[in-house]
């Protein structure tokens, strides 16, 4: 096996030799991605919603309340949420709740929808990051349940990509999602829902300050 | 296990039955106006397109010229994750490989993510001759493999099969790879989706062993990023114990930033969103979430001789978008198993025979499996010049005697034209007999040329001499 990789490596260099071997590598100018303005979180819902994924906006005081309300739309019964959800956020559900202590994939399965935070928004794409962090549990319990209903809080919202990622730490495992599962793999039409989550509902949360 | 592109035809003669199929240009037509029309939305709404393309371009460009540094640093930043590093020479290498790691594990069976490197070593054909089964989970791919046909399209494999034809395959053969589709199964895409949903869910909550591929690996962190939509990626990259990922060595970016670039270019330029749905990236093994055991396979099987031409090295820069191949008029006409390769379209054409070389009939054709309109360069998000590289192909093609017919019609006209009395006399050679000379070729490799065309009418008189003719009655 090392044999290969010095064989590799040699190779590489060997197809490199009109390459100044004092050659350091060229930086090179990236464009900055939409600049951020004061619409960042009615551009977010906007794209949110052009994936169907039913964004739903509320006051801090007003999310137990929207939470419950979303499950008892799904008519979801049993939920699984990370261990460190704020318990505040589900404080008026009438669902069961099953807090996530590493519950295996049939067990997640068997589960009507998950509630979680996310790490950052990004506006321009509609997409929320999920990086294990606070709220947001390990990557199987976004997955295998078949509703997400995900609590963006609207200060985690940046503009474009290049925001999100110098927010975002690769040593964590990372999740961007936009929308809900689709597939474009017949006649090229897109169609919503495959082996993620089918449905993706995010409650935007206003939080003083951010102009929301 | 789908069909291998041995002992294919060589692109002429695969395209002209290809475009016979009026069924398969039907299917070929809708699907690339549809994702024409969607890509030309997504891009045109970011402003800095052109500017964003160049700095995808330049960021390959700067990882190629110093690959040799960061692969070491990629293996350096992945094992100190917890990962394992593999090299592989080969195709044959990286297959031995993998199979000694699924086998390690103890299981037979292995959940993949749609990945053109695996495709391109043939891993499911090598992994069955061990006895180990490989499931693709990937919509399109588990169509291909139940129909045991090839892929055609390098992001929508079964780009060439309707809905009807869906449901018929689905019908037919999910039953003999494990949950049988329903009885009552329409042409609906959402049922054919939802078909596939439950086929392969209890294989995804069970499965102990995953095989991906990887869209960019980062050499700097040792990050590696897949981007899909279906979710079978995220389940083949979560759920399993053990995950190995082959990855060719030219998908490396320097730097964590530099996904920035791509995050925005891939998307846009290959399914036409703004975002795909969705995009995993995870960095050697995270305790308690994911798999336990993660293994990288880097693979050169050839890309180390696209390297080495300075010309067509611009062709790793491919990020396997496949917009050059939705905007290709002989693409949209011939289809994908013409090109006898996973790489099928303008890509394929300059890809696969810089990686297999242009010894075979089949590779030395594919550089001329084009009209060089140059649309391909045009709609590439990172800018490769696909023309030029046909072009050189073509001469290599010529040089090497691939093409013998056409290497001795060269040699004569520059027999021919090398000197002027030999010019003379060809050219009052050809006056004396124009009429003899028919409007369209009869025989031999260049009639096919005439099909077409009618060939230019020989005037009377050389222009040579009649310009000598003049010159002499001026004077008088």
């Amino acid at each position: 096996m090392n044999r290969s990789r010095e064989r590799i490596l040699a190779r590489v260099r060997a197809a490199l030799a009109d390459v100044p071997r004092d050659e350091e590598p060229a930086p090179v100018a990236v464009p900055p991605g939409r600049a951020a303005t004061d619409g960042l979180v009615d551009l977010f819902a906007d794209r949110l919603e052009h994936y169907r994924a039913r964004p739903v906006r509320v006051g801090a005081a007003d999310l137990p309340e929207a939470v419950a309300a979303a499950l008892r739309r799904r008519g979801a019964g049993r939920v699984v949420v990370p261990a460190d959800l704020p318990e505040e956020w589900t404080s008026r559900c009438e669902a069961e709740l099953v807090a996530d202590d590493g519950l295996d994939p049939a067990a997640l399965d068997a589960v009507d929808g998950v509630v979680t935070g996310c790490a950052v928004a990004v506006a321009a794409t509609g997409t929320i990051v999920l990086d294990g962090g606070a709220a947001q549990g390990r990557r199987a319990l976004t997955l295998v349940p078949d509703y997400h209903l995900c609590v963006v809080d609207a200060a985690r919202i940046v503009a474009d990509v290049p925001d999100a990622v110098a927010r975002l730490s690769p040593v964590r495992p990372l999740t961007w999602i936009s929308g809900p599962s689709a597939t474009s793999d017949i006649e090229l039409n897109r169609v919503e829902g495959v082996h993620g989550p089918r449905t993706l509902e995010v409650l935007i949360v206003s939080s003083p300050g951010t102009g929301a | 296990m789908s069909r291998t592109f041995l002992g294919m035809p060589p692109f002429p003669k695969a395209a002209e039955a290809a475009v016979a199929d009026a069924q398969l240009r039907h299917n070929l037509h809708r699907a690339t106006r549809t994702i024409r029309r969607t890509r030309g939305r997504a891009v045109a709404e970011v402003d800095d397109w052109e500017a964003l393309r160049a700095a995808g371009a330049a960021i390959k460009d700067r990882t190629l010229r110093h690959l040799d540094r960061y692969l070491e640093q990629l293996e350096e930043a992945v094992t100190a994750a917890g990962g394992h590093v593999h090299w592989a020479v080969d195709a044959a290498e990286a297959n031995a490989v993998v199979t000694e790691l699924v086998r390690a594990t103890g299981h037979r069976e292995v959940v993949k993510v749609k990945s053109m490197a695996t495709q391109e070593i043939g891993l499911n054909e090598a992994l069955a001759e061990a006895g180990i089964t490989a499931y693709e989970t990937d919509l399109a791919e588990l169509i291909v493999q139940l129909a045991e046909d090839r892929p055609s399209h390098i992001l929508v494999p079964a780009i060439h099969r309707n809905r009807a034809e869906i449901r018929e395959i689905f019908l037919r053969a999910m039953a003999d790879w494990g949950r049988p589709a329903p009885a009552d199964l329409t042409d609906d895409p959402r049922a054919l989706a939802e078909a596939a949903r439950r086929h392969l869910r209890e294989r995804f909550l069970t499965a102990k062993v995953a095989v991906s591929g990887a869209n960019f690996a980062v050499a700097e962190t040792g990050t590696l990023v897949v981007l899909e939509s279906e979710g079978n990626g995220r389940m083949c990259l979560t759920l399993p114990e053990t995950l190995i990922s082959v990855v060719g060595i030219e998908k490396l970016v320097p730097t964590w930033r530099d996904l920035e670039v791509f995050l925005r270019l891939l998307p846009r330029s290959s399914t036409g969103e703004r975002m795909n749905p969705y995009t995993s990236m995870w960095t050697g093994v995270a305790p308690g979430d994911g798999p336990r055991e993660f293994h990288l396979v880097l693979l050169d099987n050839g890309r180390t001789d696209v390297l080495a031409d300075a010309v067509g090295r611009q062709t790793l820069r491919c990020i396997r978008c496949s917009a050059c191949l939705n905007v290709c008029p002989v693409y949209e006409r011939a289809g994908g198993h013409a090109y006898g390769s996973v790489y099928p379209g303008p890509i394929g054409a300059i890809l696969t025979p810089q990686l297999r070389g242009t010894a075979s009939e089949a590779d030395a054709a594919l550089p001329y499996a084009s009209s060089l309109c140059g649309a391909c360069f045009e709609v590439c998000p990172v800018a490769i010049d696909i023309p030029e590289v046909l072009v050189h192909l073509r001469e290599r093609v010529v040089e090497q005697g691939g093409r013998p017919g056409e290497r001795a019609l060269l040699a004569a006209a520059s027999w021919t034209l090398g000197d002027e009395r030999r010019l003379a006399w060809a050219q009052r050679a050809a006056g004396a007999v124009r009429s003899l000379v028919p409007r369209r070729l009869p025989l031999g490799p260049a009639a096919a040329w005439t099909d077409t065309r009618d060939l230019p009418e020989i005037p009377a008189e050389p222009f040579r001499d009649w310009w000598a003719r003049r010159e002499k009655e001026d004077g008088r």
